[in-house]
């Protein structure tokens, strides 16, 4: 390969760039260019949110230039802010979305700590059913979850559906599956000997976990956290079908169900909200952006 | 501290025998090296004693206590890796203490003992880093100090010194020695290099294809090697192994190498020789050190010969010669002043007082 540029570069040799760098130019030219058109494609819509939230509904209405405010105001934000109803779906989407990767990261840690690590008979088996369960969609899953939620609620009089803690049993089907399969490949990328010099050192597998694996692997479950906390913030299709009333309602759905009153859309304030709730993800993201990315290359490669 | 027991242990993998039941006994201080090429079940039988391997068949004790179902923690052992198997979190000092910390000792104790196996390793001025920011040899040292921290029954070393590069593996080598002769605990040692072997052991065991070929001292084994394939692991450049037979020619019994070279073995050899069979094919075993240019004065055994030497390589203090003898290479070692030269002949003589008679169809020494 380098024999090859270097025998191009010899005849038209250039001072200044040897095809090497004029290769480089090249192919950084054009990360350039698709780096700009997704950089493009993926802001424009918050860019339109941001633009609409800021504008009072008669210039909405008026539909002048759309990429334009001509008359700023915060009315929206203010609305929003200060409606009880907008608070209580913060708080629902906040609670489950907290209490969710708790449960999640304390399902599955364990668990992939023993499907990677305690070699049982059907060890392998269980790991690729846990990756196929988290292939089967919500929208296959949803009726039956449904059926089943109802059943319990006639059979022990335990009323879980349209509250909004019945999320905290239903998120963990798509959370627990998926954080479970990464942390398999973080912890299969743990050397064997860690645990066995920790083992040899006198500690039980459950100080094995706590004290060498999960340090060890804690730019992967920090990964496996934002997954989980992004996934049960934005999940849309399961609130909406098992929670129903406004004061059981989380952030995406009470946005939607409250702010289109039939055919009349408060598009001021649906952008605001889809904004707002954006929020806490970007807000982890911009903080957590670093481990996230060591956590997903570890898995890349070792995975 | 403990002696270690090893009775017909047997480990299967599913169909294939790692371990074909071994019988050893490690004495208490002993340094113990198991040694062999990859695959011949040394790392097992070593996991086997640490307790990281159930074992198929057999006992293990240590310290006269059968240990077959008790779990590493409650062994007493300590393990050093080949890959250091530092936790990548922890400072040195919290490595070398976390077996301590999980036994729940003093604080005062921890540090007290960690201080001194620093001091004893001389890494106490790196006891606050972390693994990465340790060289190669650090690492080692630091594994090595997790290991005397505990003070445990019996030291456990699986190729420790395979990742480092040749000039710090021979420092490390004294180093392992030097601790051994302060701590004096007992310790098996898995390498697959045969000098580490030589240079470490009190006694060395030869392991090929899961049993043990041959036990004794490493000048045992380079002397009286039992086998074939000891004769031919132990010993760098390796023992020469020429196809021959015995003849009787003048009254004498004589060692027929090629059509026009036969040497009369010296009286000792002859009485040991007497009995085989003198059509039976054998191989001379012999080293290269014992096939040197011929000296000014003729000594009984040591039988001159002419050799067309093919390649030559000066090594300083010696000098390597290549030949072919009964169409097999040989390898013999001549002073620097005996003028050798690739491509021409030299005088060379063979001193049969050392050499070695093996049975080529069983590939034991006779």
């Amino acid at each position: 390969m380098s024999t090859l540029t270097v025998d191009k570069a010899g005849p038209t040799r250039n001072v200044k760039y040897g095809s090497m760098s004029r290769d480089r130019a090249w192919a950084l030219r054009w990360s350039y260019f698709f780096l700009t058109l997704f950089a493009i494609f993926s802001l424009v819509p918050p860019l339109y949110m941001l633009i609409t939230s800021l504008k009072g509904s008669a210039e909405i209405s008026a539909a002048t230039n759309p990429w334009w405010v001509f008359h700023p105001t915060l009315e929206n934000y203010v609305g929003l802010l200060t409606s009880n109803q907008f608070q209580r779906f913060f708080f629902n989407s906040a609670m489950v979305s907290i209490v969710v990767v708790i449960i999640t990261m304390l399902i599955s840690i364990p668990a992939a700590f023993a499907l990677s690590r305690m070699k049982f008979w059907g060890s392998a088996t269980l790991a690729t059913g846990v990756f196929l369960t988290y292939l089967i969609p919500d929208s296959l899953l949803f009726i039956p979850l449904f059926k089943m939620f109802a059943l319990i609620g006639d059979v022990t009089g335990i009323q879980l559906i349209n509250r909004w803690y019945v999320l905290l049993f239903i998120y963990p089907t798509l959370t627990v599956p998926f954080c479970t399969w990464i942390m398999i490949g973080y912890f299969a990328s743990i050397p064997k000997e860690l645990d066995e010099a920790a083992i040899i050192d006198g500690a039980s597998w459950l100080q094995t976990l706590t004290r060498i694996f999960i340090p060890v692997a804690l730019p992967g479950l920090i990964a496996a956290t934002i997954f989980a906390f992004t996934v049960s913030w934005a999940q849309f299709l399961y609130p909406l079908v098992f929670t129903t009333s406004a004061d059981q309602l989380v952030l995406p759905v009470g946005i939607v169900t409250t702010l289109i009153k039939g055919d009349v859309f408060n598009w001021g304030q649906i952008m605001t909200g889809a904004l707002l709730g954006a929020a806490p993800p970007l807000i982890i993201y911009a903080f957590l952006m670093d481990y996230y990315i060591a956590g997903l290359t570890a898995g890349a490669t070792k995975g | 501290m403990a002696e270690v027991n090893l009775r017909k242990v047997v480990k299967r993998y599913d169909d294939v025998e790692a371990v074909r039941g071994i019988d050893l006994d490690i004495a208490d201080h002993e340094f113990v090296v198991l040694v062999g090429p990859s695959g011949c079940g040394k790392s097992t039988t070593l996991r086997m004693i640490a307790g990281l391997e159930d074992i198929s068949d057999g006992d293990i004790s240590i310290g006269g206590d059968v240990v077959n179902d008790v779990p590493p923690k409650d062994r007493d052992i300590a393990m050093v890796f080949q890959n250091y198997a530092l936790y990548p979190h922890m400072t040195v000092a919290e490595n070398m203490s976390f077996g301590l910390r999980l036994k729940h000792y003093p604080k005062a104790e921890i540090k007290s003992r960690v201080a001194e196996a620093a001091r004893m390793l001389d890494i106490a001025d790196l006891v606050d880093r972390k693994p990465k920011q340790l060289s190669g040899g650090q690492r080692q040292r630091v594994a090595m100090g997790r290991a005397i921290v505990r003070n445990p029954k019996v030291f456990l070393f699986d190729e420790p010194l395979s990742n480092l590069d040749a000039k710090l593996r021979v420092q490390m080598r004294i180093e392992i020695k030097k601790v051994h002769q302060k701590v004096r605990t007992t310790t098996v040692y898995v390498t697959h290099d045969q000098v580490e072997a030589m240079t470490l052991a009190d006694r060395v065991v030869v392991m090929n294809k899961g049993r043990i070929e041959q036990i004794g001292t490493p000048n045992e084994l380079y002397h009286n090697p039992a086998t074939r394939f000891v004769a031919g692991f132990i010993g760098s450049p390796a023992m020469n192994f020429v196809p021959c037979r015995l003849e009787e020619a003048e009254g004498r019994l004589h060692l027929r190498l090629t059509d026009r070279i036969s040497f009369p073995l010296p009286p000792a050899r002859a009485a040991r020789y007497q009995s085989v069979s003198r059509n039976e094919p054998l191989q001379l075993g012999i080293r290269p050190e014992h096939i040197t240019e011929t000296k000014p004065h003729a000594e009984p055994g040591i039988e001159p010969f002419e050799a067309l030497l093919e390649v030559t390589e000066p090594m300083g203090m010696e000098t390597l010669v290549y030949f072919t003898l009964n169409e097999t290479p040989v390898c013999g070692r001549v002073s620097p002043n005996a003028g050798a030269r690739d491509g021409s002949p030299l005088r060379m003589a063979m001193d049969l007082n050392n050499m070695h008679l093996l049975n080529e169809t069983t590939g034991l020494v006779i």
